[in-house]
């Protein structure tokens, strides 16, 4: 498969350069090979959407008022929060999300008690789904809250996951 | 490879799924080494998925998110051989990014 971004830049061999002369392709020459594919190139994102001050935040309400600029969210049968319910270690503890809700356009994961309460929180485009499967840390048994944020409005469900060992120290 | 991002991407029924794992230490900060230093924090700020050059995932990433990082979404569209790629910028503002197709 085509890589471009571990595949070093492409110069031509001499017998490929021969064959494309003999062929009159001079454009063949200045293009890459794989050039057609039209692979948008990736940049890394900008720090500077970055939420910071959301993930300084040590309680639910004010991670989630810095983040949705709301500090409740309403419990909802309609998200679902995935987790196991007593881990060995909470160094990675697979946390997934789901939800049944119209026009999801945020998705957000908060372990209550560990030292910052915001775990991770993920900006939904158009047609992508809640559906979302990450491992966080706990520090210790904590309850593990999933919000979601559709049309407006911020819906959680929690789950209660006991650690035997912490995973932040 | 420091940075390393496996990204694997499926597409069945008009819907893409996109399982990425990303080589992170993700240090919280709370932590110390066996000489009881203090491991400063290290850790992945913002990772983005785009799908043919157009975001599909924003993510925003905490102390409290697991070393070597794993993710699975998913998005509707997408078909095989579409282009999909993963960039991250980290706390010290180093960044990684890759590119891939779905399958």
């Amino acid at each position: 498969m085509q890589n471009p971004d571990t595949a070093q830049p492409h110069f031509p061999k001499r017998r490929q350069v021969l064959t494309a002369v003999a062929a009159g392709g001079a454009a063949a020459l200045v293009a890459p090979r794989f050039a057609a594919a039209a692979a948008p190139t990736v940049r890394p994102p900008s720090a500077a959407i970055y939420p910071k001050a959301a993930f300084l935040r040590r309680s639910e309400e004010g991670a989630l008022k810095s983040l949705y600029g709301m500090s409740t969210a309403s419990s909802s049968t309609e998200v679902k929060v995935d987790a196991p319910e007593i881990v060995v270690n909470g160094a990675e503890v697979p946390v997934a999300v789901d939800a049944n809700l119209p026009d999801i356009t945020g998705v957000a994961v908060l372990a209550i008690l560990n030292p910052y309460t915001l775990a991770c929180a993920y900006k939904l485009p158009p047609g992508t789904g809640p559906a979302i499967s990450s491992r966080i840390k706990l520090a210790q048994t904590t309850t593990v809250v999933a919000v979601v944020q559709s049309g407006g409005a911020l819906s959680s469900a929690s789950k209660q996951v006991k650690t035997t060992l912490g995973g932040c120290g | 490879m420091k940075h390393q991002i496996l990204v694997h991407a499926t597409t069945s029924g008009g819907t893409t799924t996109v399982e990425a794992l990303v080589k992170h230490p993700m240090d919280s900060g709370f932590l110390a080494d066996k000489n009881n230093k203090p491991i400063p924090a290290h850790y992945i700020e913002v990772i983005e998925f785009t799908h043919n050059g157009r975001v599909v995932l924003t993510g925003f990433w905490g102390p409290a998110v697991a070393k070597n990082p794993f993710i699975k979404f998913t998005f509707a569209g997408g078909k095989s051989g579409d282009h999909i790629g993963v960039g991250w910028i980290d706390n010290k503002g180093e960044t990684a990014t890759k590119s891939s197709n779905i399958m």
